[in-house]
């Protein structure tokens, strides 16, 4: 019995038997024999060690001796466990092998800028999306400051690398936004329906964009909704042309939250005092609500439910041009309802599942009239879209993700002028397979295929998609993307014309990014093949064609000056196609050559307010003179576009309530801008395309109970 | 036999106490070692700091039912982040570190009231690396972790200091208040006087700071 309890006694004695120290030294470096300090360094069951230097040198004595285990650990490393055997001085040379981390590992990024708080390497956070001065918290004119989009702010919608607005598709948690955009009315672009408080990320892709994603032939806006809130709050608002007020409560067991907002918006007092462009003749006026409810089903599940509902109205006069001494009417009406139900669920084995429901209904009813010369038009459209999607992801080892789903559509889209009626049903579905290899933490490949059948037009499409990325260090990363988009022709089209086909483009991108810190570099360079656009004239068809390629540059630095942070893009375009009414290929009077912004934020913390600018540049876009002959078709240009917005934002307390106060204005030097011109149908009289209000002024206050969510607001402007 | 056996449980038990459970006399001179640099001025920068975490998670390599080692590491690691605010990437990967061991130290020593005082850091470092972006999410875990050391703990003066700290901090409009955080920290000065430490390796930093922070205000 004692033999066999022996090794214990003599265990027990072991620090008196072995007092002998040796001493262990050596150099630790990572696989490319870079050294690297700090890490922890010591024998297994013992505390001796020590931590590596700058040059990746060590140095220790230990007690312990024999068979022996020497660690090596540091954060963002395997962990080496490396058997010694130690009799004497020990001179070792050590390596330790990054470990797989999705922080570290390299992601998609060709084509893409993503604002997220989860991640740490973005370009933008979410804030950024809405503290960009002149963006009036409209998260398409803040991304309007980014590369690769346009300046085009006459028209509807995000003009993306030469494509036109109707090229962009937006999405939330996945599901498509029919009407994203407020009715406009000429000349008048309707903002975003929106608010950028809703998402926790957006990613905003100008090509080569994933699978998941269709029926946009340039681009996707990838809006993805916030959690549950970490407080209960309540707000008001109040500013020059409207009341906002809300709550949001986060349920007593903090596993779920409800919330409901409304807000009212009249601009005819200001109107009356701003003096616009064009008279206006009924508001505008905006009613909106929205309701959200949000419930943790698990741990790993999730419900989401999001509705709003909205109605307007606007009606304007402006001067006749085909009729001079008349005036000409707009008058519309609109109401919107948009719901979104999504769930999401880990199943288990690494598969997760994301499913969705959304139904939207949009109606206008428009008006025009030159009053006293003709009798009034009336234009009525709906458009209802129901959708489903599911998709499923599995999780291959510690990166690599397949994703597999599917959608369905269905859309009725009726529409009436005067007495006529065009209306057309749409069934739509589609599935995409897609996966995401790393083949090493720093090479990534994404394969994906998307195929996609409408009733409408009775045809089916299959789009590849390829992007790799590869990190050349810790702080930059190369990255090409291929794909196919395909889109279905515009509903004016597809109301009369049923014979069309799919229109297409094929994107190929390489781009460089780095971010290092507080500094951003990001380039990128673009071909775009279009074909089969739609042609009006001879006939209405999908005959049409066209390209676009050009190199976008970014940088954003937040560190040089301090409590300053900014960003300039650039972004240089030639594209050129031969659509609608065009008679040949010829730069689109949509696209600018030369398109810039710089951003400016500054925060001064001894009067607690917040600074910022925005400058956007873009060269003059052609427009169509009928005068001139077919070979000088769209050879004219509009004089450059030059705006600069400013907000200051005040932050303060009243009583127990946060409070902010908000001055904005945009276009601050009142310079002249032109977006195109007008003729008339005997080609005699022109007038000019212009902003209806070409500044605008916004003054206002925001009160937050609870939460703190006046950084929110500062930053809206 | 049978006196064979109680001796040996005898010695198995007393081997345990010895390797795992009390603190052997190696385990109090090495932390007491470490915790005495803690509170040495020469150890008041990045890379000292990181050894000296280093060195307490070979400790809590070694003795792992002891949870002041990963205390003390996280709160290393802490101190670490706080003393290079330029290095942002740096600043998370240590709160990252410091959450890791402060975990380990909370499953060995739940609802421990200086457990909830480096939580509180942890979350004021995240804050540091973005405020306008983090601050949302991570202020009210910061101020949550301090509401709830008091609760378990109203005589802990770290509990008082930090609050100080983040009231001098935090500019008024976001809630901060300067007569209010001289009022706290004198508090806190109090507690400290009263406060008597369990053991000399028992947490016992923050009085230094508070009487800088006093004596910056006035």
């Amino acid at each position: 019995m004692w033999k066999r309890y022996g090794h214990l006694v003599a265990f027990l004695c072991l620090p008196a038997l072995l007092a002998a120290q040796h001493k262990i030294s050596g150099r630790i470096t990572d696989a490319r024999k870079r050294p690297l300090p700090g890490v922890n360094i010591y024998i297994k069951g013992t505390y001796d060690g020590a931590t590596a230097a700058a040059d990746g040198s060590f140095s220790f004595t230990t007690t312990a001796a024999g068979q022996q285990v020497l660690v090596g650990s540091l954060m963002g490393y395997q962990t080496l466990e490396q058997p010694v055997t130690i009799s004497g001085p020990l001179q070792l040379t050590l390596m330790l092998k990054a470990s797989i981390s999705e922080l570290k590992a390299v992601t998609i990024s060709a084509g893409s800028v993503e604002a997220s708080n989860d991640r740490q390497n973005t370009v933008l956070k979410p804030l950024d999306i809405v503290t960009t001065a002149g963006a009036t918290a409209d998260i398409v004119n803040a991304i309007k400051t980014l590369p690769g989009a346009q300046q085009t702010n006459d028209r509807e919608g995000l003009f993306v690398r030469g494509g036109t607005g109707y090229e962009t598709q937006i999405f939330i948690d996945g599901l498509l936004v029919r009407n994203p955009f407020f009715t406009s009315l000429p000349d008048m672009p309707g903002r975003g329906r929106f608010s950028p408080f809703l998402f926790k990320g957006t990613t905003f892709s100008s090509g080569g964009y994933s699978a998941q994603y269709g029926q946009g032939l340039s681009s996707a806006l990838v809006l993805e909704s916030e959690d549950l809130p970490t407080q209960s709050s309540y707000s008001l608002g109040a500013s020059l042309i409207g009341i906002s007020g809300g709550l949001d409560e986060l349920m007593k067991d903090k596993k779920g939250s409800y919330g409901i907002e409304a807000d009212y918006t009249n601009l005819a007092p200001y109107f009356d005092v701003a003096k616009p462009n064009q008279q206006p003749t009924t508001g505008p006026e905006i009613l909106g609500t929205s309701l959200n409810f949000r419930r943790k089903t698990s741990a790993t599940g999730m419900v989401k439910f999001y509705g709003y509902g909205n109605w307007s109205r606007m009606g304007f006069r402006k001067n006749s041009i085909e009729y001079p001494g008349y005036h000409e009417e707009f008058d519309v009406r609109n109401q919107n309802i948009y719901t979104n139900l999504t769930y999401k669920e880990s199943l288990g084995n690494g598969w997760r599942l994301n499913s969705g429901f959304s139904f939207s209904t949009n109606r206008d009813k428009i008006r025009t009239d030159t009053i006293e010369k003709t009798t009034p038009a009336y234009i009525r459209s709906l458009s209802n879209l129901s959708q489903a999607r599911l998709m499923v992801t599995k999780a291959l080892g510690v990166l690599s993700v397949l994703r597999l789903g599917g959608e369905y559509q269905y859309a009725v889209e009726s529409s009436s002028f005067n007495a006529y009626e065009a209306d057309y049903v749409d069934n739509y579905s589609a599935a995409f397979a897609e996966t995401d290899v790393y083949f090493t933490p720093r090479f990534v490949g994404r394969f994906g295929g998307r195929m996609e059948y409408t009733s409408i037009l009775a045809k089916m499409s299959l789009a590849p998609r390829v992007s790799l990325a590869y990190k050349l260090n810790d702080h930059s990363q190369f990255s090409v993307a291929y794909g196919d988009y395909y889109q279905k022709p515009e509903p004016q089209y597809l109301r009369f014309n049923r014979s069309l086909g799919y229109m297409k483009a094929t994107h190929y991108i390489a781009s460089f990014q780095r971010i290092a810190g507080d500094y951003t570099f990001r380039m990128e360079a673009f071909y775009k093949k279009y074909r089969d656009l739609v042609k009006t004239v001879p006939d209405t068809s999908t005959t049409g064609t066209g390209y676009a390629r050009g190199i976008e540059l970014f940088w954003r630095d937040r560190k040089t000056i301090k409590n300053l942070d900014y960003w300039v893009s650039y972004s240089y375009l030639d594209t050129k196609r031969n659509y609608l009414y065009y008679p040949y290929e010829v730069q689109p009077d949509f696209a600018a050559k030369h398109t810039a912004s710089l951003v400016v934020k500054k925060y001064f913390p001894g009067i607690t307010t917040n600074i910022g600018a925005t400058y956007s540049f873009a060269s003059g876009r052609p427009y169509y003179n009928p005068n001139l002959p077919e070979s000088k078709f769209m050879s004219e240009r509009t004089i450059d576009y030059n705006t600069l917005g400013l907000s200051a934002s005040y932050l303060t307390t009243i009583g127990r309530a946060f409070t902010v106060f908000v001055l904005s204005v945009t276009n601050v030097l009142d310079i002249k801008q032109v977006y195109g011109y007008r003729y008339s149908s005997d080609k005699l009289r022109r007038e000019e395309i212009v902003p209806n209000a070409p500044r605008f002024l916004f003054v206002g206050m925001f009160m937050n109970f609870g939460i703190d969510r006046r950084q929110d607001v500062i930053n809206n402007l | 036999m049978k006196h064979l056996r109680t001796l040996s449980l005898t010695l198995f038990a007393l081997l345990t106490a010895l390797v795992a459970g009390a603190q052997s006399p190696q385990y109090q001179e090495a932390m007491a070692k470490q915790v005495a640099l803690l509170d040495e001025g020469s150890s008041y920068n990045p890379q000292t700091m990181l050894e000296i975490s280093n060195t307490f998670e070979r400790i809590a390599a070694t003795e792992q039912n002891q949870w002041l080692p990963y205390y003390y590491a996280a709160y290393a690691q802490v101190m670490s982040a706080f003393m290079q605010e330029n290095d942002k990437d740096k600043m998370d990967a240590l709160a990252d570190k410091a959450d890791m061991n402060i975990g380990k130290a909370e499953a060995l020593q739940p609802d421990n009231d200086e457990i909830a005082c480096i939580k509180s850091l942890i979350a004021t470092v995240r804050i540091s690396v973005d405020p306008p972006s983090r601050g949302q999410q991570y202020g009210p875990e910061s101020g949550a972790q301090l509401v709830k050391a008091k609760q378990l703990n109203p005589e802990n003066p770290r509990v008082y200091l930090l609050e100080g700290q983040a009231l001098y901090y935090t500019p008024e409009q976001f809630g901060g208040d300067k007569v209010k955080a001289k009022e706290v920290l004198e508090q806190a000065l109090q507690k400290f006087t009263a406060f008597k430490p369990a053991s000399n390796i028992a947490p016992h930093w923050g009085e230094a700071r508070a009487k800088q922070l006093l004596a910056e205000m006035n």
